[in-house]
């Protein structure tokens, strides 16, 4: 054994050391986020989630809106019900995907936590959300008038991430 | 008061610690014996401070004392006795209390029992010992008080995950860790003789059977770990590759390698400076892996919090442990190395392959493991690292290891044939030949690696009985039985393995009440579904009736739910059987049909067994040892 | 606790945020073709579920890992091959889904480093017994 070879080990020991220190620095890990950002929305078309109301598709819209994944058994969902209303409010288009959920439910949580959608439909095996790679409830994208997705926010929206999704929205007109 | 005691208890072992680092350096560098002679009681009293620290913060957990804010945190008044206990350390101070408990007790035996080492060399272990103590002492103190109090106290705790409610997981994680924590000893010991330069035979046969008992506890913990991964989390899988598990796999495999560079060390005098190197490593993998786990940088759901500055705080201690050892690997080691010279093909030979090999796996297991943190800092790529690549690349390596663990045993010291190793391996051969031939004639689908797994585990069984063969067994010395034991452990686990993997049977159905379905040999019946309810939960119980010919079975699969905190889990039904196991889960429900899995898997109770093997042939090997040093002992005062 | 806490805790779902909806069909039922389903349960434990992480899709109780599961069954049913199933997936969520990271640049030295580190000990282990001969 050549005498370098000799430190080699502590060599190796500190990146391991560097590794795991900016494991400690770095932000955690956050959800996969999709790789379609760019891209056109996948052609799909849902059941209606409720009777007499419209439902979503891929289909390109003429303008720009906001297609929210949510569910009525997810908790966050709840959190940023306010903060929707507040979009719908500022002139935001909403289109929502209800994940796994039953109509009764779903018309219970809009009843309880306000209702800005223009568009409800039923993704009953997440089979929209996976096309549109979504890892999670709630997600919410933003989607041009060619129906091109521009923006992809991940969990629940709070106060601060009102104004940068209608930027977004405004970048997409 | 008693949380009080408790926390002043650890700060007296605390600076009995401090005293004995001070002791040490001071007594070694001004050649002061009387210091030196000071240093076996001060390390064994604060063994015991430590150990009564630990075992007042158990009985503020049985005792439900609200005012303290770790039981609160983790414990609930309603929790059954055995659970409150395990609740001390199940939580991150408690653990670090555990961590240091055991270190300070590990010192405490080395300072009772450690007779072999000269006086110097005891000294600078004990040192070393009181150096890494000193710093998780301050890091338990200064960052994670266990003690700390509630004002007011709280009415009721917040309870314990109830998948830690498992009389298994209860005291896996005490043995995993005096497993851990026990390999610490070899470190100091390590750091010692390079402080001392002195390395040889007398060294290694002082080291070993510390390394061996740590080594079991790891083997116990590892095994007992597999097993309830098993049968708790209810999808029949035994290994996932997950990091807390890598960080548990990781000082077990440097411990492996150890054990038998040691024996070169022990038997001929060669591999100084490996064997060195490998106690060092493998008590740095405790840390690492503890480190990994606790900081949660890896697994971002952990229960453990995740707080910057203990992790910070952590991090410098690894660096200064393990980079301080390190570096004085690389200037001292020059010093203590050359031993005795060997050929390729002899018993040294195959263990140098041997601890080659099982620091391959041990590295690419940690790369493996670190990766997806380096593509995320190189390159901003979320990557998994997961059991595809373990099984492709660690998978081939370990086979041929197995297969070098075959021949190793056989081949003589020094020097030997590779002609006359074949006759020797003549009937494992054989036995390799006879399974590969009776696989193919069966016509079983059993892919390559579990197919080159079945012929090697059918060779190396009867090759590891070899090293028996022509002697009188009451007279082979016990330590031969343990390696041999615990040789054929290995055969027999990756028998297991390789057995599970090829022939497991699956059925998963949505069933209605009095529906047959069929898993391999079984037809299983769903005869209904009824409510039952256990200490601190209530559940839905399936009953199932199983036939293969002969009576019928029942195994009674729950979907439990726990109230605090609100959980539900699952509670597989499993029916050994003496060629494998039924394993069945109850899902959720569909309407009237109810979602059961079933899974029958040949043999996979063989991986347990193997290890448990493994460890019976470690403690076998311990007792054969103490036995003939003793004996040896005893001649020596006699002439 | 704290070596398969991780684990367990990822088994242990939540009692409350919980669909009503029962899981797709063949989110827990089998492919009645074997070969098919042999495909399918292969790749499915190369998926990583989404929602929790350390665990394939393969064994988890999340529902979306059902979703996924119903998801890989239904397009290996319908005659597509696992590496196409994996690749549209890729597509979405990029490598990290797959526990067996694609071939690229990125992955390479990870892939490339058992080689280096076996050819290195056997450097070592050559120095070893030249020398002592």
């Amino acid at each position: 054994m050549r005498r370098w070879a000799l430190w080699l080990p502590l060599a190796f020991f500190a990146v391991v050391l560097a590794v795991v220190g900016y494991g400690l620095v770095r932000p955690p890990d956050e959800p996969l986020r999709s790789h379609l950002v760019g891209q056109r929305l996948p052609a799909f078309s849902l059941p209606a989630a409720l009777p007499g109301r419209p439902t979503v598709t891929g289909a390109a819209t003429g303008e720009p809106r906001l297609i929210n994944i949510f569910a009525s058994w997810c908790v966050p969902c709840i959190a940023e019900a306010p903060q929707l209303l507040q979009l719908e409010a500022a002139g935001a288009r909403i289109d929502a995907i209800a994940i796994r959920d039953t109509p009764a439910d779903i018309a219970r949580f809009l009843d309880r936590h306000g209702d800005p959608f223009a568009a409800i439909g039923r993704d009953d095996a997440s089979k929209v959300q996976l096309a549109l790679g979504s890892a999670g409830v709630p997600e919410t994208f933003v989607v041009d008038g060619n129906g091109v997705i521009r923006h992809q926010h991940l969990g629940n929206i709070t106060e601060e991430d009102v104004p940068v999704l209608l930027a977004e929205l405004e970048k997409a007109r | 008061m008693i949380a009080e005691a408790g926390l002043a208890a650890l700060w007296l072992a605390a600076a009995l610690c401090a005293l004995q680092l001070a002791l040490v350096a001071i007594g070694m560098k001004e050649g002061r014996g009387d210091l030196i002679a000071a240093v076996r009681p001060v390390a064994m009293v604060q063994g015991l401070l430590a150990a009564a620290s630990f075992l007042i913060l158990i009985w503020l957990f049985v005792r439900s004392d609200m005012s303290v804010e770790l039981v609160v945190a983790n414990s609930h008044s309603a929790k059954p006795l055995m659970y409150r206990i395990a609740g001390a350390w199940g939580n991150h101070e408690g653990s670090m209390l555990m961590w240091v408990t055991v270190l300070a007790i590990a010192g405490a035996c080395i300072a009772a029992f450690e007779r072999q080492l000269t006086s110097a060399m005891h000294a600078a272990t004990m040192g070393a010992q009181a150096f890494i103590g000193l710093g998780f002492y301050a890091f338990l103190l200064f960052a994670s008080n266990p003690f700390a109090r509630l004002s007011p106290p709280a009415p009721e705790g917040l309870g314990l995950n109830p998948l830690l409610q498992d009389p298994g997981l209860a005291f896996h994680p005490p043995t995993l860790y005096i497993g851990y924590v026990g390999l610490s000893i070899a470190f100091s010991f390590a750091v010692g003789a390079l402080v001392t330069g002195e390395v040889g035979p007398k060294f290694a046969r002082a080291m070993r059977p510390w390394v061996l008992i740590a080594w079991i506890f790891l083997t116990i913990g590892i095994t007992a770990g597999s097993y309830w991964a098993y049968y708790e989390l209810g999808w029949g899988g035994w290994w996932f590759w997950d990091p807390v598990e890598n960080a548990s796999l990781m000082p077990w495999l440097a411990a492996t390698a150890l054990l038998h560079s040691v024996s070169v060390l022990a038997t001929r005098d060669g591999l100084r400076a490996w064997t060195l190197m490998l106690a060092v490593v493998a008590f740095s993998m405790s840390m690492v892996g503890t480190f990994l786990v606790r900081s949660g940088i890896l697994t971002s759901v952990h229960a453990f919090a995740v707080d910057p500055t203990r992790g910070t705080f952590i991090l410098v201690l690894l660096a200064l442990y393990i980079g301080g050892a390190l570096a004085l690997y690389g200037s001292r080691v020059a010093h203590v190395r050359s031993g005795a010279p060997f050929d390729p093909v002899s018993r040294e030979g195959a263990l140098v392959a041997n601890n080659l090999l099982l620091s391959v796996i041990l590295a690419i297991v940690l790369i493996g493991t670190l990766y997806p943190l380096i593509a995320d800092g190189l390159f901003s790529e979320q990557l998994s690292v997961g059991p595809p690549y373990f099984n492709a690349t660690a998978g081939p390596i370990a086979l041929l290891l197995v297969a070098i663990m075959a021949a190793g045993p056989l081949l003589r010291w020094r020097s030997d044939r590779l002609g006359a190793l074949g006759a020797r391996l003549r009937f494992a051969v054989i036995a390799g030949a006879t399974m590969a031939l009776a696989l193919v004639i069966l016509g079983a689908e059993a892919g390559v690696m579990p197919f080159i797994g079945l012929v090697l585990a059918a060779g190396v069984a009867v090759a590891s009985l070899a090293p028996l063969w022509g002697r009188n067994l009451k007279r082979t010395p016990l330590f031969t039985w343990g390696m041999v034991i615990a040789h054929l452990g290995i055969a027999v686990s990756l028998a297991g393995m390789s057995a599970n993997a090829a022939f497991t049977k699956e059925t998963l159905a949505a069933a209605r009440f009095g529906d047959v379905l069929e898993v391999g040999p079984f037809r299983v019946k769903f005869m209904g579904v009824r409510p039952v309810a256990g200490p601190n939960w209530s559940a839905l119980e399936a009953e199932l009736r199983a036939v293969r010919g002969g009576a019928p079975m029942r195994l009674l699969p729950q979907a439990r739910f726990f109230a605090s905190p609100p959980t539900n889990t699952n509670e597989a039904a499993i029916r050994t059987l003496w060629d494998g196991q039924l394993y069945a889960v109850m899902g959720a429900r569909d309407d009237d049909r109810w979602q059961i899995r079933l899974w029958w898997k040949p043999f996979v109770t063989l991986i347990w067994l193997g290890g448990a093997l493994i460890a019976l042939g470690g403690l076998l090997s311990l007792v054969g040892r103490w036995r003939r040093e003793r004996a040896a002992a005893l001649r020596e005062s006699w002439l | 606790m704290r070596v398969l806490g991780f684990l367990l805790l990822a088994a242990a779902t939540p009692a409350a945020a919980q669909t009503a909806l029962p899981p797709a069909e063949l989110a827990n039922r089998q492919l009645s073709d074997p070969r098919r389903e042999a495909q399918a349960r292969a790749l499915m434990e190369e998926i990583r579920c989404l929602v929790c992480a350390g665990q394939s899709i393969a064994d988890s109780d999340a529902d979306m890992a059902g979703d996924m599961r119903a998801l890989v069954r239904e397009r290996i049913a319908a005659g597509e091959s696992p590496g196409k199933v994996r690749d549209w997936l890729i597509a979405r969520y990029g490598d990290a889904v797959s526990y067996d990271p694609p071939w690229s640049w990125r992955s390479a030295p990870l892939w490339i480093a058992p080689l280096i580190v076996l050819a290195f000990g056997l450097w070592l282990a050559r120095g070893l017994f030249r020398r002592r001969r």
